[in-house]
């Protein structure tokens, strides 16, 4: 049983980057982002990378990635990705800021998904990362399913299984460590992906050459997609300042060391 | 005056969970509260919030809503919300609202903030404090847009406390039989191997240098591993791991098998709140570092006195074998 899989996901500073916020004219953003080495979403990438191994075993299926960002930055960050699974890029030249609006983004990948020749959305899945790494609000999917009438919806999924009747089994990520399972008669059903199962793939060149044929020209037809976010307001973003003065303690015995940590522990 | 809706589900066995009562804490600081509940049965968490003050106990009931599910929790989320007539709606961002109430916030044609730290009013109007890039900053907005749903974090507010009694519930009748998902249960690892523990006063983070060559020039991962499980067993601590510990677990290296994703926090992890942490064997500077962000007190343990892991992040760091405390710890505590 074939599935249109169609991933939604975005690109964010490399994790390890400092990020310093500024206010510009039009918000918050972050200082010399332009300049930021980025990567794609880290839970995004899960959900790509469980995209493409579902489709591989699932013959006659097909990958699009969905994604809004900057032109320039999204074919810095697609040399990589196209290496990894394939898939046919979807791109929106827009913000990736972490203070854009969930709500605009939505209606923007939306119109993206509606666009998008051939694609059948009644055997449609929505895949994206259940929060991304810059806005981490987890609403955007769910509100992309809402623009597409899809009211089957998992958030901090970790697990996919299709049964034998084509139905879907899935693992979602609750409090305390738990997963619920619930079972999903058919697609279409939207997808928040956590961590996954999936190891990242190491880079195909052969896979890369291919994608690369599509992402170009997917980059050149990229729409401008400003984000307006009317009616939010930022009053101010700021790092936090609070450092602490630590105690060091050198050369104590572990005896000693361990008595004043249960004694700690024990304070109210 | 906003028309504010405390919207809550109802656990099984029939109470709120300490996060909804922070959220309805906070939801009657800003004002009148017109209370939303959720579930299979509710008359008993209404009841033991009715003397909260509100001004109404609305409510979506039955077997259909007894467990979370997009589908079922989002039409009852809309009914209440349109039943309240709500302006500003406050949930505890538990898993079940964090997946339902943004594709509630769309079909109402609001917005939605989720993991807030705080709403409190300024300049007469309410605004939100939540953090941006994986808890790296942290901004105050507000938002013209109504209804407005805000989600926020358990461990930010005191919670609720007052007394119960018996609510008057008006019951608003939501039609989900079209839901093609069937929710067929809860996985979770046998309680003794239960290493996620949110309500714990103690978070223990393990970093990978617990699976590095010791003293001896040898990996010792499984004392490693009993040596942390009989510490969370004791001390009855929430585990917490550093994302390349967590790394290695998936890779099928000499690792500890109590550490999965899930444990995960930092960047790409969770980010909890506990009162106090303990550190063991972390390194990194501050983009790392957020995995404790939220913690209260921190101690560390390693090896390296300047870490940036615990210099100027820890209130106290312990510069001596992760391994040999372990040991008198666990000895202590037995």
């Amino acid at each position: 049983m074939p599935f249109q899989i169609v991933v939604c996901g975005s690109i964010v500073p490399d994790p390890l980057q400092t990020l310093e916020p500024v206010t510009g004219p039009a918000g918050p953003a972050l200082k010399n982002e332009m300049m930021l080495p980025a990567v794609l979403d880290p839970w995004a990438g899960h959900a790509l990378f469980e995209a493409a191994h579902l489709a591989a075993q699932h013959a006659g299926s097909k990958v699009w990635l969905v994604s809004l960002g900057p032109k320039a930055k999204l074919q810095q960050v697609m040399m990589t990705v196209a290496q990894k699974v394939p898939f046919e890029l979807v791109a929106m030249d827009g913000p990736a800021s972490g203070f854009a609006d969930s709500f605009d983004t939505a209606a923007v990948l939306a119109e993206a998904i509606r666009g998008i020749a051939g694609l059948d959305r009644g055997r449609m899945l929505l895949f994206g990362g259940w929060e991304s790494a810059s806005r981490g609000a987890g609403s955007t999917l769910q509100m992309i399913g809402e623009r597409l009438g899809i009211t089957e919806q998992f958030q901090g999924v970790d697990e996919l299984r299709v049964e034998a009747d084509g139905a879907l089994q899935i693992l979602e990520r609750v409090e305390g460590g738990r997963h619920q399972v619930s079972r999903c008669a058919a697609p279409p059903a939207v997808l928040g992906w956590a961590t996954g199962r999936l190891p990242e793939p190491r880079n195909n060149p052969q896979v890369g050459m291919v994608n690369m044929r599509l992402v170009m020209p997917a980059l050149q037809r990229a729409k401008a997609a400003p984000l307006k976010s009317v009616g939010l307001c930022f009053h101010s973003v700021t790092l936090p300042k609070q450092r602490r003065e630590t105690r060091i303690v050198k050369d104590m015995p572990a005896g000693e060391i361990a008595r004043e940590i249960v004694a700690w522990i024990g304070e109210e | 005056m906003e028309r504010i809706l405390f919207l809550a589900h109802v656990e099984p066995d029939g109470s709120l969970v300490k996060a909804a009562l922070e959220a309805l804490a906070s939801a009657l600081a800003l004002g009148e509260v017109t209370v939303g509940l959720v579930g299979g049965s509710v008359q008993g968490a209404a009841d033991q919030i009715a003397g909260c003050g509100a001004m109404r106990f609305l409510a979506v009931e039955g077997e259909a809503f007894a467990q979370g599910r997009y589908a079922t929790d989002a039409a009852a989320g809309e009914a209440l919300c349109r039943a309240a007539g709500a302006e500003l709606v406050i949930a505890p961002s538990t898993s079940r609202w964090a997946r339902a109430l943004p594709g509630v916030a769309c079909r109402l044609g609001g917005r939605v903030d989720t993991h807030a730290a705080s709403i409190a009013t300024m300049n007469e109007v309410p605004a939100v404090t939540r953090w941006f890039y994986r808890q790296r900053m942290e901004g105050v907005l507000t938002r013209s847009q109504r209804p407005w749903i805000v989600l926020l974090e358990p461990g930010c507010v005191t919670a609720w406390t007052g007394t119960s009694g018996v609510a008057n519930v008006e019951r608003v009748a939501v039609d989900v039989s079209t839901t093609r998902t069937t929710v067929i249960g809860m996985q979770a690892p046998p309680a003794d191997e239960q290493t996620i523990r949110p309500d714990a006063k103690l978070l223990f983070v393990a970093g990978a240098g617990w699976t590095k060559k010791q003293a001896d020039g040898a990996v010792h991962a499984q004392e490693a591993e009993k040596l942390i499980l009989g510490f969370l067993h004791a001390a009855k601590a929430s585990l917490g791991g550093s994302k390349s510990l967590v790394d290695l677990s998936g890779e099928g290296e000499a690792v500890l098998k109590c550490m999965t994703h899930l444990n995960q926090v930092g960047q790409t992890g969770s980010t909890p709140r506990h009162p106090k942490g303990l550190s063991t064997c972390c390194h990194g500077e501050e983009p790392h570092v957020v995995g404790w962000r939220f913690i209260g007190e921190r101690r560390a343990i390693n090896l390296d006195a300047n870490c940036g892991w615990a210099r100027g992040k820890a209130d106290v760091l312990y510069v001596s074998d992760a391994f040999a405390v372990m040991r008198e710890l666990n000895r202590l505590l037995a």
